[in-house]
């Protein structure tokens, strides 16, 4: 445990009959983080939030926040504000009157002055502020979120819990929202754990992301460093776009598409590999003595995809940026090779 | 326009329709209590209306009732209710189980009924109490039909779950999670079943008769065993008198968004 580790989460294990939510999950989080826990369906992520906020007992494990074990206290003891990702507002009470609930109820009542001057800061903080007086039916989703936020952080919690509270959001919203909850958070100093399944989401707002596997920690780590730097192929799989690309392995490094290039810890050591090339990787240079074809280019604002058919049968998708992809169209014939980036290679079949 | 017009044609059609279906009978029965009943009447009397309150056993009935009604209330909200939401919240793999134990007085007819709870109630008559209060146990069985069914619906209808999670974070304990959360959450089936079982806790007439106790029903009968027009006319002032004491329950609250998670 590092000095300035505020959170532990300790071999935790949990069985739901046959189906092992957790399997040994660890984590340590530190104070004034934010860790985004990202995974598919079924791995695990929300088990272990709900753990911690004290919602789910577990089969094994222990919990340590601020240096107590508070693996068999109650949620109500806990001190944890959460954000679910249903609405979850309570629907006889005004935006106001959810957001002081939690105050109402500490063990030291706050004084309902104080109490009302907290609420006005916290709705002014999710920029609710005329809302206040608004129930959950009169307000949107969005909006609802944002009352959801301002109610958990209204307690001062140990740690902020975020149950992909993004998820039933369109997308210009939800993107909206999680930037805000990032400045929030940054502004507060609030530990944070936020579990999601959109990568997009992890990877922009956290400090560190884990990525989870049958109720296991594959890798957790800052976002540049897993997307660059994966050590599993899971998670290079899982976290961003790849082109699986066949070549041969030796020496720590693998020969793709004629370029040699070095292969990442955990990669396949000898023999053939299947590289796993992120379409940023690649470059492509317009040439007529070329060895691939483009099939199609979609712009994306900053940057071009380019689905490339190789002269030897394969296929590659590759990502530059639009000023570098001015020439290139649907047709053009295209010299293809790696950019000299370290890849993740795993093995063949 | 012309389809509009069918449309409200329709439309004012059923009101009538409906509206005589409810009016005619209550009508009937005010043209019955002001019939005359004595030799000294002619024409139209109010004498039948005028007589009610100096009728024997009558006040100290309705007042028994509407005592019973308020008991049967309060095992409403304090022993159903929070059953209700605890087995929805905490025991799921019981609600099929509880609400087929809850239909069963529905399906066992009420004479069968007391003919099983007549010497319990014998037993509570030598060893505890005479009163006719004592009914309000048998009545808030006769009612589980309709109020859990009441009751079950509201709850399917808000997702509770994650409300009392919420609540539970926020520090709340199981009580404030059922009575401040959630029972607000459900107001109106709340209100709803509770309407239904004061309509038949005011209306039973069976069971407190074959147990001998002077209730609101068994004395309005035996009035009429005598008097014909006073019976009628006890009958729908008492008819009035429900519906007004229903009407006074605040049933909407327009500001409150639980109605319309509810009515959706």
């Amino acid at each position: 445990m590092s000095s300035s580790t505020y959170v532990q989460l300790v071999d935790l294990a949990k069985h739901f009959g046959k189906v092992r939510a957790l399997d040994g999950l660890s984590l340590d989080i530190a104070q004034g983080e934010l860790v985004a826990l990202l995974g598919p369906s079924g791995c695990g992520k929300t088990t272990a939030l709900r753990a911690l906020a004290g919602l789910q007992e577990l089969d094994r494990g222990q919990l340590i926040v601020d240096g107590k074990d508070v693996t068999f206290q109650n949620a109500n003891k806990r001190g944890m504000g959460m954000v679910f990702q249903a609405y979850s507002l309570f629907p006889h009470m005004t935006a106001r009157e959810n957001v002081e609930y939690g105050l109402k109820l500490k063990a030291h009542k706050t004084a309902s002055d104080k109490r009302k001057a907290r609420s006005a800061e916290l709705l002014e903080l999710v920029g609710l502020s005329t809302h206040a007086n608004h129930y959950p039916h009169q307000l949107s989703g969005g909006q609802q979120q944002r009352v959801a936020l301002a109610r958990a952080l209204a307690i001062s919690p140990k740690v902020l819990l975020l149950d992909e509270p993004l998820s039933a959001l369109d997308a210009k919203v939800r993107t909206q929202l999680r930037e805000e909850i990032r400045r929030i958070q940054l502004e507060l100093g609030t530990t944070t754990l936020f579990v999601t399944h959109d990568q997009e989401e992890a990877l922009s707002i956290a400090d560190r992301v884990g990525v989870m596997r049958n109720g296991q920690l594959e890798q957790i780590a800052a976002p540049a460093e897993l997307y660059d730097r994966p050590k599993t192929s899971f998670v290079a799989e899982f976290v961003g776009l790849t082109n699986p690309i066949s070549g041969k392995v030796s020496g720590g490094s693998i020969e793709v598409l004629g370029s040699i290039v070095k292969t990442l810890p955990g990669s396949v050591t000898t023999g053939t590999g299947i590289a796993l090339v992120r379409p940023e990787s690649i470059d492509v240079v317009a040439s007529k003595s070329g060895n691939a074809t483009v099939f199609a280019a979609s712009f994306l604002g900053a940057s071009c995809r380019l689905t490339i058919n190789m002269n030897d049968g394969t296929h590659v998708t590759a990502q530059l940026p639009s000023s570098e992809a001015a020439g290139i169209g649907a047709g053009s014939t295209v010299a293809v090779s790696l950019l000299d980036m370290p890849v993740f290679v795993k093995a063949a079949g | 326009m012309k389809q509009s017009l069918g449309v409200r044609i329709w439309r004012w059609t059923i009101i009538t329709v409906v509206g005589a279906y409810l009016i005619v009978p209550l009508y009937a029965m005010f043209d019955f209590s002001t019939k005359p009943f004595g030799f000294e009447d002619k024409g139209r009397t109010l004498r039948a209306w005028k007589i009610i309150p100096g009728q024997p056993d009558l006040m100290a009935a309705i007042s028994r009732s509407l005592i019973t009604a308020a008991i049967v209330m309060a095992l409403i909200l304090f022993l159903i209710v929070p059953t209700a939401i605890w087995v929805h919240l905490k025991l799921p793999a019981l609600r099929r189980p509880f609400e087929l134990l809850c239909l069963l007085p529905l399906a066992i007819p009420a004479i069968v009924i007391v003919v099983g709870i007549a010497p319990l109630y014998r037993w509570i008559s030598i060893n505890l109490t005479e009163s006719p209060i004592t009914l309000a146990g048998v009545y808030s069985m006769l009612i589980l039909p309709y109020t859990y069914r009441s009751l079950s619906a509201a709850l399917d209808a808000v997702d509770i779950h994650t409300l009392a999670e919420a609540a539970r974070t926020l520090g709340a304990d199981t009580g404030r999670v059922i009575f401040g959360i959630i029972m607000p959450t459900i107001k109106t089936g709340i209100v709803n079943g509770s309407f239904i079982a004061i309509a038949l806790v005011l209306g039973e007439y069976t069971i407190s008769n074959i147990l001998n106790y002077k209730t609101f029903q068994v004395v309005i009968a035996q009035i009429g065993r005598t008097n014909g027009n006073v019976a009628v006319a006890v009958s729908l002032a008492s008819i009035l008198f429900v519906l007004a004491l229903l009407l006074a329950i605040p049933t909407k609250k327009r500001r409150s968004a639980v109605l319309d998670v509810d009515l959706a």
